[in-house]
C-alpha cells in the first residue's frame, strides 16, 4: 500500500545497524540528562525509546536529529556523523517532535505541500506521493480541514505523513501516542509496523510502559542512564513465576494491598479490578503470600509478569504500603453518602460541545475514576464540579453544595490538584506550602505542624527554598498534592495526578490515594494511563465529550472479553467501548478514521 | 463555619498578600517594567521633552541696505531661541533652506523697507513658516513678531511715548517649561505603574494555572481584589512621592500646596487606577492580552486627561469622558499643588471624582472576576 514511500531508503549496505550511539554525554546546567549512552539501533527493527518524563528521551531524539550537539561522545544516524554531517542528518531522517509543527490555520493538504516545499521538492510534481502518504495515513477524505480542527490523532498521523515526506531511512517519533485515543494509536503501531517491514529503522519513544511490550527492541532510560537494551521479552522473562494475582478479594483489597506491599518478599504491587496483583523480590518464596491468601481466602494465581513490572524490579521495587499521609488522617464524616453528584452536566464552547449529558453518583470513600483520551472532556467534567467551568445545562454538586454558588467554608471540603502544575513558579517551595495553608484559613502552631507533616511526608526537605519549577518532575507533583491535602479536605479532585511521573512515584501516590480511600475520603480522579484505571472503584469512560461507560473495572473488561481476548485489559475493553460507539454513530462503516 | 467571615478573613488575606508582594518582587522582570522605566522617563522627558522652541535656525534674504533692516537682523542674532541666522543672496536660496528642513522661518525684507519706515509708513516683511512643524513654527512666529514689534516700537519713538504691555507670569514667572511638565509627569508615571503591576496579576496566575487552584480555595473574590490592590497600592504611591520627591529637590519646583491633601489624593488616584488595572486583568486570558489592554486604556487616558492638550479644546462628549480618567482629576491637584497653593476646597472638587471613580473600578474588578467564572 506504501510502496514507493518506503521503498529506497539510503542505508549502508555493509550494515544493518542505524543508528550508533557511543559514549554520549550531555548536561544542561546542573542536570546530567544523559550519561555516557552505549547504544545500537538497527534497520527494520521498531525500537522502542522507554522511560519516565525527564529520562532523557527527547535530548537523545533531539542528538539524533542534529538538534542538540552532544557534551561528549559521538552518534552517527545512517552512517553519518550527527555533529560533523548535519546536513545530511537532516535528509536521512524524519523527526517527528511531540508537538509537530503543524500550521494549524492550513489545510491537511496546504500544511502536505508546505512541508514538501521546505525539503526542496516540487508540490506540484508529487502528486502520486501525496496519494500514496493520505492513503497509509487514512486522511485522504479530511485534505480540506485545517488542520487546527483536527483530532489529537488525527494530528499524529498528518505529522506522520509531513515526517515522511522526505523517505528517511531512518524515522524518529517523539512520543507519538500521547494525546491519541486508543483507537488512533492502533492505526500508529499499524503504520509503523508498514514501515520497519519495508526496512526502515523506527524509534518510537513512550512513557507508557505498556507500549514498550509491542516493541521489536528497547531502550530503557532512567534519569540519563541507560537501564536496559534488548527485546522486551527478555526482561519480563527474567521475572518469571514472580508475578501473582489473588483474585476477587473484593472490597479489602486495598487493606490486602497495603500489607501485601509491607511483606518483605513483596517488591511490587497494585490494585487490578477487584484483585491484587503482586511481585516477588529475586530468590523470594511465596509462603507469605500463601498465608496472606489463605487469611483472606482468595484464590492465589500466576500470571505473566508487565514490562511495567521488570521496570520497577530493575529500580529496586515499589516503595511500601503504609501511606503516612493516610495515617494521620482523622476518618472522615460527611452528612450525606453521596459525595459528588452531577446530572445531564452539559458544556458547550461555541458550537464545540466538550462535555455531553454527562450523569453519575460518586459515594463517600470511593475512588472514581475519569478515564479517556485527551480531548475527550475530563477535565472540563472536572472543572465543572469543583466549579471553575458554569455549565451550559445540568448541574454538579460536591457534599450536595454547587460549589460556584458556595461560601468559602463550602470550598474548604475541596482538595483540587490540576492537571497543569499550578504552583507559584516565583515563590520557594517552603512559601508555596504557607500560602496553601493560609489560603484555607490554618493558622498559628496548627499551620506549622501541618506544614512539617507534609514536608516529612513528601520528603521535601532538601528542597524547602528551591523555586518549585526547578524540582524534578516527581517532586514537583509531591507538592502539588501536599497544597491539595493540606487542609485534609473530605474530597479530593486529582486530575491526571500521575501524568509523566516514573513507575515508583506513580506508586507511592497510589499508596496515598488508597490510604485516604480507606478513611473515607472519596477521591475523583482522571487518568490516561489505562492500567491506573484499574486502581479505581468504578470508572468513567469520556469519549468524545459522552459518557460512554460507567461500572468497575472488571466489568468493564468482562465486556470486552471474546474468543480471541480471553483476558482483555481496560485498554482493549475501551478500544472495544469506542468501536461499539462509533458503530451506533454511523452505522454504515465500523472502521474511525 | 459561620458566615460572617466567609467573605474576609485575615489568615487568608495574609497569605494571599505575602504571596503577591513577593511575586511583583521577585520577578526580574516585573521588577524591570515597574520600577526603572519610570525612573528612566521621569529624565528622559524631564529634560528633552519640551515644547519651548530652542536652537532654531532661521533664513533670513536682506534686500534692503537701510538702518531698520541692520536692527532687525542684530536682535535677531542676539535672539536666545535662534542658533543660527542663514543669510542668503536670493529668495530661490531661502525657499531651499525651508524644503530641506534647515530652517523653520525664513525672512525676506523687501529694498523699500527702511524707507518705508522712515517715510512713516509701516516697514513689511515677509516671513515664511515652515508649516509642517505647525507648533513650533506657530511659537516662532510668536517670537518673531514680538522682535518685530520692538523695532517698531524704537522706529516710531519719536513719534510718541511707547505703549509697553507689562506682561508678569503668574505661579511660573519665567514661563519654565519644566515646572509644567515634571509635576504631571509623577502623576502619569505612577498611573502607569500601578495600571501595569495590576493588570498582570490575575492574568499572570490564569497563565499558571495557579487562578483555579485559588477560585478552588475557600478564598473570596473581594479577598483576591483586596490582596492584589494593596502591593500595587503601596507600589504606585511610592513611585509617586519618588517622582514628587525629585520634582521639588533636584528639579527645584517651588511646592506651595498641602502635602497631606496631595497624599490623600495620590492614594485615591492610584486606587482608581488599580481597579481599571484589575478590570483589564480579569478579561485578559493571557498576560500579552493584559499589556496589549493596559496600553490600548493607558495611552489614550494620558492624551485626553490635559496633560499635552487642554481638556476644554475637546469636543463636549470627550471633555464628558474625559471627567472619567483619573488622570484627568489627579493632574489638577499635583500641578495645582506645586505651582500654586491650591486652597482645599478646590482640591476636594477633583477629589471626589477620584474617590467615586476608585468606587466604581473596584466594584467593576469584583464582578469582572466573577463573571469570568461562569
Amino acid at each position: 500500500m506504501s510502496g514507493s514511500v518506503t521503498s529506497d531508503p539510503p542505508r549502508d549496505p555493509n550494515s544493518e545497524v542505524a543508528v550508533v550511539i557511543d559514549g554520549v554525554n550531555k548536561h544542561f546546567g546542573s542536570v546530567h540528562a544523559l550519561q555516557g549512552l552505549n547504544a545500537h539501533i538497527r534497520y527494520g527493527c521498531l525500537t522502542g525509546l522507554v522511560g519516565p518524563d525527564g529520562a532523557g528521551k527527547t535530548t537523545l531524539m533531539r542528538i539524533l536529529t542534529g538538534l542538540l550537539t552532544p557534551d561528549s561522545g559521538h552518534a552517527t544516524v545512517a552512517g553519518f556523523d550527527v555533529v560533523g554531517d548535519n546536513d545530511a542528518i537532516h535528509v536521512a531522517t524524519g523527526y517527528m517532535p511531540q508537538r509537530f509543527g503543524l500550521y494549524e490555520d492550513l489545510s491537511v493538504m496546504e500544511n502536505m505541500r508546505l512541508y514538501a516545499q521546505l525539503r526542496g521538492m516540487d508540490a506540484d510534481r508529487n502528486a502520486d506521493l501525496f496519494a500514496e502518504l493520505l492513503d497509509f495515513t487514512r486522511l485522504a477524505p479530511f485534505t480540506e480541514r485545517l488542520a487546527g480542527k483536527l483530532s489529537g490523532g488525527m494530528k499524529q498521523k498528518l505529522g506522520l505523513a509531513c515526517a515522511l515526506m522526505a523517505r528517511p531511512a531512518v524515522l524518529l517519533l517523539d512520543e507519538p501516542g500521547v494525546g491519541v485515543d486508543p483507537v488512533s494509536r492502533q492505526d500508529l503501531w499499524r503504520m509503523v509496523q508498514a514501515l520497519t517491514d519495508e526496512g526502515m529503522a523506527v524509534v518510537w519513544s513512550t512513557a507508557y510502559l505498556d507500549e514498550a511490550e509491542r516493541c521489536d527492541s528497547v531502550l530503557l532510560l532512567n534519569e540519563g542512564q541507560l537501564a536496559y537494551d534488548g527485546p522486551p521479552g527478555e526482561l519480563t522473562a527474567r521475572l518469571t513465576d514472580r508475578s501473582f494475582r489473588l483474585e476477587q478479594v473484593g472490597d479489602s483489597r486495598r487493606a490486602v494491598l497495603a500489607e501485601a506491599l509491607n511483606l518483605e518478599s513483596v517488591s511490587d504491587g497494585v490494585i487490578q479490578g477487584a484483585g491484587v496483583r503482586m511481585v516477588l523480590r529475586a530468590h523470594s518464596g511465596t509462603e507469605q503470600i500463601t498465608a496472606l491468601a489463605d487469611r483472606v481466602e482468595a484464590h492465589l494465581r500466576a500470571v505473566p509478569a508487565r514490562f511495567e513490572d521488570a521496570f520497577i524490579d530493575l529500580l529496586g521495587g515499589g516503595p511500601g504500603g503504609t501511606s503516612a499521609l493516610a495515617e494521620g488522617l482523622p476518618p472522615v464524616e460527611l452528612a450525606s453518602d453521596v459525595a459528588v453528584s452531577c446530572r445531564d452536566l452539559t458544556k458547550r464552547f461555541g458550537v464545540f460541545t466538550a462535555t455531553d449529558t454527562v450523569s453519575f453518583e460518586v459515594r463517600k470513600g470511593e475512588i472514581f475514576g475519569l478515564l479517556g483520551p485527551n480531548g475527550a472532556g475530563k477535565s472540563t467534567t472536572f472543572k465543572m464540579l469543583c466549579g471553575l467551568l458554569k455549565p451550559t445545562s445540568g448541574e454538579a454538586h460536591v457534599v450536595g453544595l454547587d460549589l460556584r454558588r458556595a461560601t468559602g467554608a463550602a470550598k474548604g471540603q475541596l482538595g483540587y490538584m490540576a492537571q497543569k502544575f499550578s504552583l507559584y513558579g516565583l515563590l520557594s517551595v517552603r512559601q508555596n506550602l504557607e500560602f496553601s495553608a493560609g489560603v484555607y484559613g490554618l493558622e498559628g502552631a496548627a499551620r506549622q505542624a501541618r506544614i512539617a507533616e507534609m514536608v516529612e511526608i513528601f520528603g521535601l526537605q532538601t528542597w524547602l527554598s528551591a523555586a518549585p519549577d526547578s524540582l524534578p518532575l516527581g517532586y514537583k507533583q509531591r507538592l502539588a498534592l501536599a497544597c491539595a491535602v493540606m487542609h485534609r479536605p473530605p474530597v479530593l479532585f486529582l486530575d491526571e495526578p500521575t501524568s509523566g511521573v516514573d513507575p515508583i512515584t506513580r506508586r507511592e501516590f497510589w499508596t496515598h490515594i488508597n490510604g485516604l480511600a480507606r478513611k473515607g475520603v472519596t477521591v475523583m480522579v482522571t487518568t490516561h494511563f489505562m492500567d491506573e484505571a484499574e486502581y479505581c472503584d468504578r470508572v468513567a469512560m469520556l469519549y468524545r465529550a459522552r459518557l460512554i461507560a460507567l461500572d468497575t473495572p472488571d466489568a468493564l473488561k468482562r465486556g470486552a472479553v471474546s474468543d480471541l481476548r480471553p483476558d482483555p485489559t481496560m485498554e482493549d475493553a475501551f478500544i472495544h467501548l469506542v468501536e461499539a460507539e462509533d458503530l451506533a454513530d454511523d452505522p454504515r462503516s465500523g472502521t474511525t478514521a | 463555619m459561620a458566615q460572617h467571615n466567609s467573605y474576609f478573613a485575615f489568615t487568608r488575606l495574609r497569605a494571599q498578600f505575602i504571596k503577591e508582594v513577593l511575586s511583583i518582587l521577585r520577578d526580574p522582570r516585573s521588577r524591570m517594567v515597574v520600577f526603572v522605566p519610570p525612573l528612566l522617563q521621569l529624565l528622559v522627558f524631564a529634560f528633552a521633552a519640551t515644547l519651548e522652541v530652542r536652537n532654531v535656525d532661521i533664513a533670513v534674504h536682506n534686500q534692503d541696505a537701510g538702518r531698520w533692516s541692520y536692527e532687525l537682523i542684530t536682535r535677531l542674532d542676539r535672539a536666545e531661541f535662534i542658533a543660527k541666522v542663514h543669510h542668503v543672496t536670493d529668495s530661490q536660496a531661502l525657499r531651499q533652506l525651508i524644503d530641506q528642513g534647515k530652517v523653520i522661518a525664513a525672512l525676506d525684507i523687501q529694498p523699500d523697507f527702511s524707507r518705508s519706515i522712515a517715510a512713516g509708513d509701516n516697514g513689511r516683511i515677509q516671513v515664511l513658516i515652515d508649516g509642517r512643524r505647525s507648533n513650533s513654527g506657530q511659537i516662532t512666529t510668536g517670537y518673531l513678531s514680538a522682535i518685530a514689534a520692538e523695532v517698531g516700537a524704537e522706529a516710531n519713538a519719536d513719534a510718541g511715548p511707547a505703549t509697553p504691555a507689562a506682561v508678569r507670569n503668574w505661579f511660573n514667572p519665567n514661563l519654565t517649561y519644566r515646572w509644567f511638565i515634571v509635576p504631571g509627569l509623577s502623576g502619569i508615571l505612577a498611573f502607569f505603574s500601578a495600571l501595569l503591576i495590576t493588570s498582570l496579576s490575575i492574568a499572570r496566575e490564569r497563565e499558571l494555572g495557579t487562578f483555579d487552584q485559588l477560585l478552588v480555595s475557600p478564598t473570596s473574590t473581594p479577598e483576591i481584589i483586596v490582596s492584589k490592590s494593596l502591593p500595587a497600592l503601596v507600589i504606585g504611591t511610592m513611585l509617586g512621592l519618588l517622582m514628587m520627591a525629585a520634582a521639588a529637590g533636584p528639579f527645584q519646583i517651588p511646592f506651595n500646596g498641602s502635602f497631606g491633601l496631595l497624599f490623600v489624593s495620590l492614594v485615591l488616584f492610584i486606587l482608581s487606577v488599580v481597579g481599571i488595572g484589575l478590570m483589564i486583568s480579569a478579561i485578559s486570558a493571557t498576560q500579552q492580552q493584559a499589556i496589549l489592554g493596559a496600553f490600548a486604556i493607558g495611552v489614550p487616558a494620558v492624551l485626553m486627561s490635559g496633560f499635552a492638550t487642554p481638556v476644554e479644546n475637546m469636543p463636549t462628549v470627550l471633555q464628558w469622558l474625559a471627567q472619567a480618567i483619573p488622570l484627568t482629576h489627579f493632574l489638577i491637584i499635583v500641578e495645582g499643588s506645586f505651582l500654586k497653593a491650591m486652597s482645599p476646597g478646590d482640591i476636594l472638587a477633583s477629589l471626589w471624582p477620584l474617590a467615586l471613580i476608585a468606587l466604581v473600578s473596584l466594584t467593576m474588578a469584583i464582578i469582572f472576576v466573577r463573571g469570568r467564572l461562569q
